[in-house]
């Protein structure tokens, strides 16, 4: 069979919310019902000055809160729990920031046989990404950070900056992307 | 290190530092970019958008009381994975400007009108073979203030997701010999002038509609497992 190569990206623009972000339903990412602790996360975007992100997108992607992917290429799809759905997106606003409502995901097994700390995964868009980023948000505190494979492999002095923080208030945290400077924010290739 | 969906080329792909796009300057990663593994992480990912679709989800020109201005077309083709397997039931959804190249959108200023009967966004699902099809508008092209006298070929903006996180793809199809292209430095930020050529559309006069609408063809190719041998590319 021939093989054709997979298209290039090309930047999500500044003018994509009247096409992708007129749902806001996407902001909650687990319904009422779903089991575990549920969590409130204020991503902010900001750019090499330091500046707020205005016109960005945030897509997350995350297992329910027993390490299960609503998806059927998890073997244990059918025990996920059925009022959490996992995929959120959401536009940043002025101050380069989207809050997501859902719950603190379980863990999910690595490709060595171990199992990685709980994570969200984050796809970022924006004017100027001329193809979109990928990170993930780790949780600050938890024990399973030290034997995550994924951590593991950055640089120690760049871990900090895939782990949110908890707000003063109950159930948020908080977390900042960098696109830029001494702080960059970790962004995966794969 | 275990990866399920080989690594795109590099000249393949846009990148993210291409100062000739100004607005990369402040926003495009300066660190390089860390391996992941493929872990289901990266393997699952949303099966999201299959609400029903509406009748006129996938035909712009029917949205509105009227119709809308300009040059009506048909936009079809295939999402295939890189061994030409199709993708079915895959969501895609589109969003461009108008005939006079004006996004409904309140940060366009550009003083081209807005069409009263075009909002120019819409989605449409694969079907069992991997085929979509959406009608529209011709959008226009537009000036923007990347550089003096800086204009953007004509272009339809397109976001897929496919099977899995890594496969998601967010990009832009241009039109056949729109001189705009080589002066372009978001289609130019992709290396390989071969994969740049593989973002243009091709005139199809099979999809045309006689007496109705001119026909082009795009299929998107996403990234694909790594199932097969590899064995050249076309």
């Amino acid at each position: 069979m021939s093989r054709f190569a997979a298209l290039p990206s090309q930047t999500v623009g500044p003018f994509f919310h009247f096409a992708l972000t007129t749902n806001s339903a996407l902001g909650v990412m687990a319904g009422a019902g779903a089991k575990g602790e549920r969590i409130r996360l204020n991503l902010r975007l900001l750019d090499g000055g330091g500046a707020p992100v205005a016109d960005g997108i945030f897509e997350l992607w995350q297992a329910d809160a027993n390490g299960v992917y609503r998806h059927p290429g998890d073997g244990r799809f059918s025990e996920c729990d059925q009022s959490f759905h996992g995929f959120g997106r959401m536009q940043t606003d002025t101050n380069g920031v989207a809050v997501f409502e859902t719950v603190r995901p379980g863990r999910v097994k690595d490709d060595r046989g171990g199992w990685q700390a709980p994570h969200i995964n984050v796809t970022v868009f924006a004017r100027g990404l001329c193809s979109h980023l990928f990170t993930r948000v780790y949780f600050e505190g938890d024990p399973s950070l030290e034997s995550d494979c994924v951590l593991s492999a950055v640089p120690a002095n760049r871990r900090a900056t895939l782990i949110a923080h908890r707000d003063s208030e109950a159930g948020l945290w908080a977390h900042d992307i960098r696109l830029q400077g001494a702080d960059e924010t970790v962004f995966f290739d794969f | 290190m275990n990866r399920i969906y080989p690594r795109m080329q590099t000249g393949d792909q846009a990148r993210l530092d291409y100062p000739p796009y100004k607005s990369t300057l402040l926003r495009a990663p300066k660190k390089p970019l860390i391996q992941l593994p493929h872990t289901l992480s990266e393997l699952t990912g949303p099966v999201y958008g299959h609400n029903p679709i509406g009748e006129t989800d996938s035909d712009l020109t029917r949205q509105c009381a009227g119709e809308p201005l300009g040059e009506r077309i048909i936009v079809a083709g295939k999402v295939l994975d890189e061994d030409g397997r199709p993708i079915r039931n895959t969501l895609i959804e589109v969003w461009q400007a108008n005939a006079a190249g004006r996004y409904r959108h309140e940060r366009d200023v550009h003083p081209a009108p807005l069409d009263p009967n075009f909002i120019g966004a819409g989605r449409t699902i694969t079907d069992e073979d991997g085929n979509y099809r959406i009608v529209t508008i011709k959008p226009g092209a537009y000036p923007w203030r990347n550089h003096t006298n800086a204009w953007r070929p004509a272009h339809i903006h397109f976001s897929l997701f496919g099977p899995a996180f890594v496969t998601r793809l967010v990009t832009q199809m241009y039109f056949p010999n729109d001189p705009l292209m080589a002066r372009d430095p978001i289609s130019q930020s992709i290396g390989d002038p071969a994969a740049v050529e593989r973002l243009v559309s091709s005139f199809d006069l099979d999809l045309t509609e006689p007496e109705w609408a001119l026909g082009y063809r795009f299929n998107f190719v996403l990234r694909g497992r790594d199932a097969t041998p590899f064995e050249g590319r076309e």
